[in-house]
């Protein structure tokens, strides 16, 4: 049970292994919650599937204490971006990240969330979630396979793993914003684009 | 065949004599069924109805014909006694797109018609609603018509041009504006363009906002809205509910969040690349989405393109084993959404990956088969298979389908949630075009594996699945039967299978195609999936329309909830197994 969390360097005698444990604040603290990611539960197309897959029997993602998906985001820290991101739903997705509380990881599932897949030049398609929120780890496929998926999740323990709590973004002073949420005018509008639009606006003004 | 074309030959010739005047035969090369004049459309559809018997509209869709200036609406409609299909169009002038809309013979038509507003712009005068529904309200040009063009827009027609000009590499984001998938209209300023924030909230529910339809009484109605991030919409969809107290009163699915313009990406690519992308429509189910558009374009080829013996068994047992998976899945999720969770859904998914280990081993992928070819399919059985799939149908599958039966059929909570919620009529069920097991669930005996066979079935002795309550349970019920018949027809089957070649041709990337349109249908797992391709005689198709049935099934959704209690909307939703990929491809 306390497999990788006691300091190789301390001796413990034989007799109280497995009830005692000698380690450091951020290694108990980051072993807590490698084993506790808990997912949304939240299908987008066709690598939901796969990611339902993966929670059956034959793959088990209950081995690595993931089994949990939770519908609300508030009770999440694991977003599984499984499939295509369109334009009419990126914007849910996007509050549905501000939502969840820190800490929060993004896995991106499959070509079409990491760049948009086979379905990358569609009017309607966002290529890539990565435009609008930080990704930690991306897995590659159409679909991936279950096996590709466990072995992403698995990074996203390597990730926790490295993670010290004296720096970690949640216990920091500057406050959150969030990310700003799209909006659907005639296109998608990013609303950090927006001065970047601007000057492009100008400049053509300044041309006519 | 050519009986076959004789017998809708004589079916068209009568229809035109009765109105000389103003239908006549599509004599266009490779093209069928009838040409009315749009002022008396409806006039026309009356009497397919009622005295011809026409009495399902199944699909509905345009075509951009650009070149002559021309809109053209395309109909399927068939008798829900069985027979083929007959088509009938309308054709109006591209500069002023409008026609009669066919909701109030049809009210199958109702979401049809609006994605041809949605996506062709043409307008259908007397529909109830007709507003955008796969694209958001306020988006900017219609996308199918052949002049819009998209943001990553590199060519009229793939293969594109070379992507390494010079050595150097050229990709399509890099000189878009922010690299982004975005294309604004002319001078558009995002610090003045101001979104109506009320609107937006009410976006695609507008019909819903009204507050109180009683003014004598002061109630107020609440409205509800389920998704797109619910766990019970299996995917992003989305409900708005009317509700009073407990009770739905008024209801609109809200769908497109899963829009991934599989039709546009269809038209430029060439006939072959469109395999793959068919695997990810409902993707449950890619063998036979595969199964359904090789159907339409070997119409298209001809005769010479007839899959061997050998590919057409092959073709059965893929297309039954994915019947079988669908419905286990079908089952599982079911039981999810009425609360049971995941227990039974875990059951589904072992009897899923067994069936995958099939499709793995003959296709090379466990979902995204891409297995069909045009004349047969890509690769043989590999060794040993074959033996497998003989094992799986004769012991396996039929223990297994008895297990789920046991355990859940006579569950009492299951009884009790189930029985006599939802209810469609089989009058009802006909009118809202519903296909596949939602029909059948209804009363109406109509699977086109019996009622108009393609492939080989007809060579196969199996039952019509029925069942007469159309309520969920029965909806639920009908899966079991189903599943047992597909048991039978895969044991004729792979006791017949035959030796010999796969292909009929040699396999090719390009295909001579010759001009002309096609319809091909076969009975998916959820329903008529249908594929209508326009071909002008090149390498592309002109037209690709998917006819997907969870999209259709969906019509019906507002009448089975209309009078149920909220927590029923779940089960109802559930009982018509939608997916979403196919819903908004
Ligand atoms: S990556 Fe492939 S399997 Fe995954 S959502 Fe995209 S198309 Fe579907």
């Amino acid at each position: 049970m306390t497999e990788g969390l006691n300091l190789p360097e301390y001796y413990i005698p034989p007799e109280i292994e497995g009830t005692v444990a000698i380690t450091t604040l951020d290694r108990i603290y980051n072993w807590g919650r490698r084993y506790s990611v808990w997912p949304m539960f939240f299908g987008l197309a066709c690598c939901a599937i796969e990611m339902i897959a993966t929670a059956g029997a034959r793959f088990d993602m209950a081995r690595f204490g993931m089994e949990i998906m939770r519908p609300s985001p508030r009770q999440c820290d694991l977003m599984i971006i499984s499939g295509t991101v369109t334009k009419k739903l990126v914007p849910q997705i996007v509050r549905l990240y501000n939502q969840m509380p820190e800490p929060k990881y993004v896995l991106s599932m499959g070509a079409c969330a990491s760049g948009g897949g086979p379905f990358k030049r569609g009017y309607n398609v966002v290529a890539g979630i990565d435009k609008f929120l930080p990704v930690d780890v991306y897995v590659p496929g159409c679909p991936p396979t279950p096996q590709a998926l466990l072995f992403g999740l698995m990074k996203i323990q390597e990730k926790i793993d490295q993670e010290s709590i004296s720096k970690v973004r949640w216990y920091s002073d500057e406050p959150d914003e969030g990310i700003p949420v799209p909006i659907l005018g005639p296109d998608l509008i990013d609303p950090r684009d927006f001065p970047a639009l601007l000057k492009k606006e100008q400049e053509k003004e300044k041309q006519a | 065949m050519s009986e076959q074309t004789a017998v809708i030959n004589k079916i068209n010739q009568s229809i035109i004599n009765r109105f000389p005047d103003w239908v006549r035969e599509d004599e266009r090369e490779g093209y069928e069924g009838l040409l009315v004049e749009a002022a008396h459309l409806i006039p026309f559809m009356e009497v397919l109805r009622d005295e011809f018997g026409y009495d399902s509209l199944t699909s509905v869709t345009g075509v951009d014909y650009l070149p002559e200036e021309k809109m053209e609406v395309v109909y399927h409609l068939y008798k829900s006694t069985g027979g083929s299909i007959l088509v009938v169009k309308v054709q109006v002038p591209r500069s002023s797109p409008v026609i009669p809309s066919l909701v109030g013979l049809y009210p199958g038509a109702a979401f049809q018609e609006r994605e041809a507003w949605d996506l062709l712009g043409i307008r259908f005068e007397g529909h109830p609603n007709l507003k955008r529904i796969l694209m958001w309200e306020g988006f900017e040009g219609h996308p199918l018509r052949k002049d819009w063009v998209e943001a990553f827009f590199e060519g009229e027609f793939k293969p594109y041009e070379d992507r390494w000009p010079e050595g150097k590499v050229s990709k399509i984001e890099t000189d878009k504006p922010l690299g982004k998938n975005i294309n604004y209209p002319e001078g558009f300023n995002p610090e003045t363009w101001i979104p109506d924030a009320k609107e937006l909230l009410f976006q695609g529910t507008v019909s819903l906002k009204t507050e109180d339809d009683d003014p004598g009484l002061e109630t107020e109605h609440l409205v509800v809205n389920l998704g797109p991030q619910h766990p019970s919409t299996h995917g992003v969809f989305r409900m708005v509910a009317k509700l009073e107290g407990e009770t739905v009163v008024d209801l609109e699915p809200v769908m497109g969040y899963l829009h991934r313009n599989h039709e546009k990406i269809g038209e430029r690519n060439t006939f072959s690349m469109n395999m793959p992308y068919t695997d990810r429509l409902d993707y449950f189910c890619s063998m036979s989405n595969n199964f359904g558009y090789a159907l339409s374009v070997e119409k298209l080829l001809g005769e010479k393109y007839q899959p061997p013996e050998r590919a057409q068994y092959i073709r059965v047992i893929m297309a039954e084993l994915t019947r079988i998976l669908n419905h286990f899945m079908a089952i599982g999720f079911f039981l999810n959404d009425l609360g049971a969770y995941f227990t039974p859904a875990l059951y589904a998914i072992k009897e899923r990956e067994l069936i995958l280990d099939i499709f793995e081993a003959v296709s090379g992928s466990r979902m995204m088969c891409n297995y069909f070819r045009f004349g047969g399919v890509v690769r043989d059985l590999p060794e040993g298979i074959e033996e497998h799939i003989r094992k799986m149908v004769y012991e396996r599958l039929p223990r297994q389908i008895d297990e789920m039966d046991r355990y859940l059929v006579d569950n009492e909570i299951v009884v009790s949630r189930c029985q006599g919620v939802g209810v469609l009529t089989p009058e009802q069920a006909i009118a809202y075009s519903a296909a596949g097991p939602v029909l059948r669930a209804s009363g109406v005996p109509y699977d086109i594996r019996r009622a108009d066979p393609y492939g080989i079935y007809d060579r196969f002795d199996f039952d019509v699945a029925v069942r007469y309550h159309g309520d969920v349970y029965d909806r639920f019920l009908i899966k079991y039967d189903e599943v047992r018949q597909s048991i039978r027809i895969l044991q004729q089957a792979i006791d017949g299978l035959p030796g010999g070649e796969i292909l009929a041709n040699k396999p090719a990337y390009k295909f001579r195609m010759p001009k002309g349109e096609s319809y091909g249908r076969v009975e998916g797992p959820k329903g008529e999936l249908g594929f209508y391709i326009v071909s002008d005689g090149t390498n592309n198709p002109w037209r690709y329309h998917v006819r997907a049935p969870s999209f259709i099934n969906l019509t019906g959704l507002r009448e089975m909830s209309l009078g149920e209690k909220i927590a029923d909307l779940v089960a109802i939703l559930g009982s018509i197994d939608i997916v979403l990929g196919e819903v908004d491809r």
